[in-house]
């Protein structure tokens, strides 16, 4: 076991599907010599050969159709979008080829599209995105959100095994920020929420960048116990363990550093709105980014984002309901 | 590369060369599977005007020719991805008719088990790529599964037909460009009818896309699309070419949709003219001449076509509809994923292949 960053772990399980499986392939923009624009890759087509590790042209409809290719005749590609702002150039291949092909053909399609995502580095409008909504929306594709360095290497495994088509949102805030414990070779982390902290008072349910300023928030408040559930996959999302943390603790805030509207705590909170509503002990209240682009300057972006402060006042004000 | 406009010459050397890697058989099958191509969508068309058939009702009369010749080159492991106006390609791969008349009923034993209807089909497990509606997606794909092929060191290729529409696509400036820069073992077989849907090619690009395939470095062929031998010969050679590691080629096939883009659309756009032109070029009766001179009984094949699609007429309509109770199934795949299967390959060239 040695101590990684979620950018490490996200590389070392690269590597690990690389040696284990010769069916993977990685594909993407600068991804090759150069290591990727975060370094993701760095090493990768040097260990194992640029016929297994693909520098493409800028082309993300050609990097996910491709993929999607490649995987229908036996190969396990996992693509790299520079950008998670990028996958927006590739959304026909992911909506209407990817994640419609096993219903209507009986043949899926086992790709992972990395997507480096998330704000708080003065990205700007296109480098900030969170676009899971976008896909949660769409039959067929799965979406996994990692927030710690064990489970960004246990979902990406589970995500290159997986049969169907998965969007894999890695936030580039937490990329060299956060660090863990990471066993060697190969593991995966189940596609299921999971407590990281406990608290029968209010649960806060977030996912990715969002989970550690949940936790933050919690350790601000003293007077009463707030759990935090991680949601880690967005599609297949864990009703099960949302219910039954709401039936736990009566009171619960959604967090989701995407725009407001339509995010998946909009899911989360319908969900429990609907099955649900009879467990709780005031109303469901939702902390997102506001329905705007995210702006560059640190200052404005500090103020879009939500925070540690507006998630435990959110907090605060609920318990007293 | 080298290939850039080539022409099938006209007369009898050019016929010559054309059979020569044809048996009788085979030509008797061209024939064959236009024959079937068209009594299925004839038949196709009357059950959407007897409101049997749902939606509206979309054919390829008039480009039989070019989704068999291409198909009729492909070996049993070359996958295809066959579009709007390519049902001959499905035949090619084995697909019985009974299966597509179902399809477009929407009938559970259909090849889309009525998830979907009219052209969107494809039997993965014979090799067809099943089409979307947007264009032309499919030929990323293709340039996939080739590249994937590629790099196995299989002696395979994959085949993807489209439009003019499609090449004004920015998917298809990606695919020509990933295509050429790799050098994937993939044949782009252009069907240049000359409409996208109402729009004429006049109105939709100034430069060719047969020699836009030259920016791309991927060599380029012209072929009479109304010519199913001519059309199997030059896919032939693509393919020859792909496998020996040349690279994919781009065929421009010149050809004529004769009905409007679907049963809805009466094309007054088309110039009279223009369409009695083209008929006088019908594919079907090309291949007719060509076989009556060589002594085959062609009304023979027509009419054993039309009770074989009597009979899976009767086939499809007996059988049930899908069941609807069930939305979420096989919304995701569950176990190890299907691959991309092997169809039929009925040229001689790969007899015992």
């Amino acid at each position: 076991m040695s101590e990684l960053t979620y950018l490490e772990a996200i590389s070392d399980a690269l590597r690990v599907a690389l040696r284990e499986d010769d069916r993977v392939l990685l594909l993407g923009e600068d991804i090759g010599a150069f290591g990727g624009a975060f370094k993701v890759t760095a090493g990768l087509q040097q260990e194992f050969g640029a016929d297994r590790v693909f520098d493409t042209p800028i082309s993300e409809e050609a990097i996910v159709g491709g993929a999607v290719g490649a995987a229908i005749v036996g190969m396990r590609p996992v693509c790299e979008m520079q950008f998670a702002d990028f996958v927006a150039c590739a959304f026909d291949q992911l909506v209407n080829v990817a994640g419609k092909l096993h219903w209507r053909a009986g043949l899926a399609a086992p790709i992972v599209v990395r997507l480096p995502c998330g704000g708080g580095v003065s990205g700007g409008p296109y480098h900030s995105q969170n676009p899971e909504a976008w896909f949660m929306h769409a039959p067929g594709l799965k979406v996994f959100a990692p927030s710690s360095a064990y489970d960004a290497k246990g979902l990406l495994l589970a995500a290159i095994a997986d049969p169907n088509p998965v969007i894999f949102l890695e936030h580039k805030y937490l990329y060299r920020r956060v660090r863990g414990e990471v066993p060697p070779g190969a593991y995966t982390t189940p596609q299921s929420a999971n407590t990281v902290r406990d608290g029968d008072d209010l649960v806060v349910i977030a996912y990715g960048a969002m989970v550690h300023a949940a936790l933050a928030a919690a350790e601000a408040i003293d007077e009463a116990g707030v759990r935090v559930l991680d949601l880690r996959t967005l599609v297949p999302l864990d009703e099960r363990a949302i219910l039954d943390a709401v039936r736990d603790c009566a009171k619960v805030v959604v967090v989701d550093e995407a725009n407001y509207t339509c995010a998946a705590g909009a899911q989360v909170a319908s969900l429990i709105a609907q099955y649900g509503y009879g467990d709780l002990d005031g109303p469901v209240v939702r902390v997102a980014t506001p329905d705007a682009p995210i702006p560059f300057a640190p200052s404005l972006e500090r103020a879009a984002l939500p925070g540690v402060e507006r998630i435990r006042d959110a907090c605060r004000e609920l318990l007293a309901y | 590369m080298g290939e850039q406009g080539e022409q099938p010459a006209a007369g009898a050397g050019a016929e010559a060369g054309l059979a020569r890697f044809l048996t009788l058989e085979d030509r008797v099958e061209l024939l064959r599977l236009m024959v079937t191509t068209r009594a299925i969508e004839e038949r196709g068309l009357s059950l959407y005007k007897q409101g049997k058939v749902s939606g509206s009702f979309y054919d390829g009369r008039g480009q039989e020719a070019t989704a068999v010749g291409a198909t009729f080159a492909l070996g049993p492991d070359d996958p295809v991805c066959p579009l709007i106006r390519d049902l001959g390609a499905h035949l090619v791969k084995g697909t019985p008719p009974a299966a597509i008349l179902a399809h477009y009923l929407g009938r559970a034993g259909g090849v889309g088990r009525g998830r979907d209807g009219n052209v969107h089909l494809g039997d993965a497990t014979r090799g067809v790529v099943g089409m979307v509606s947007m264009l032309p997606d499919m030929m990323v794909v293709a340039v996939g599964m080739a590249w994937a092929f590629k790099l196995r060191g299989e002696q395979r290729c994959a085949l993807s037909l489209f439009g003019d529409g499609a090449t004004s696509v920015g998917d298809w400036h990606e695919a020509m460009n990933l295509a050429g820069l790799w050098q994937v073992p993939a044949i782009f077989v252009l069907e240049q009818n000359g409409y996208a849907y109402s729009t004429p090619s006049s109105r939709q690009f100034v430069v060719d896309p047969l020699e836009r395939a030259k920016v791309y470095g991927i060599a380029a062929a012209s072929v009479d699309g109304n010519d199913a031998e001519a059309v199997f010969e030059v896919t032939r050679q693509a393919r020859e070419r792909a496998l020996a590691g040349g690279g994919p080629t781009l065929i421009a096939a010149q050809t004529m949709r004769m009905h409007g883009h679907g049963a809805h659309d009466d094309a007054s756009y088309v110039p009279p003219e223009l369409f009695a032109q083209w008929a006088a070029r019908d594919p079907l009766e090309r291949q007719r001449e060509r076989l009556r001179a060589l002594g085959v009984d062609v009304a023979a094949i027509d009419a054993e076509v039309r009770a074989q699609v009597d009979l899976a007429t009767d086939e499809a309509l007996a059988m049930a509809e899908p069941p609807p109770a069930r939305p979420l199934e096989d919304v995701f795949c569950e176990g190890e994923p299907r691959v991309v299967g092997r169809g039929a390959a009925p040229w001689s060239g790969f007899a015992g292949t």
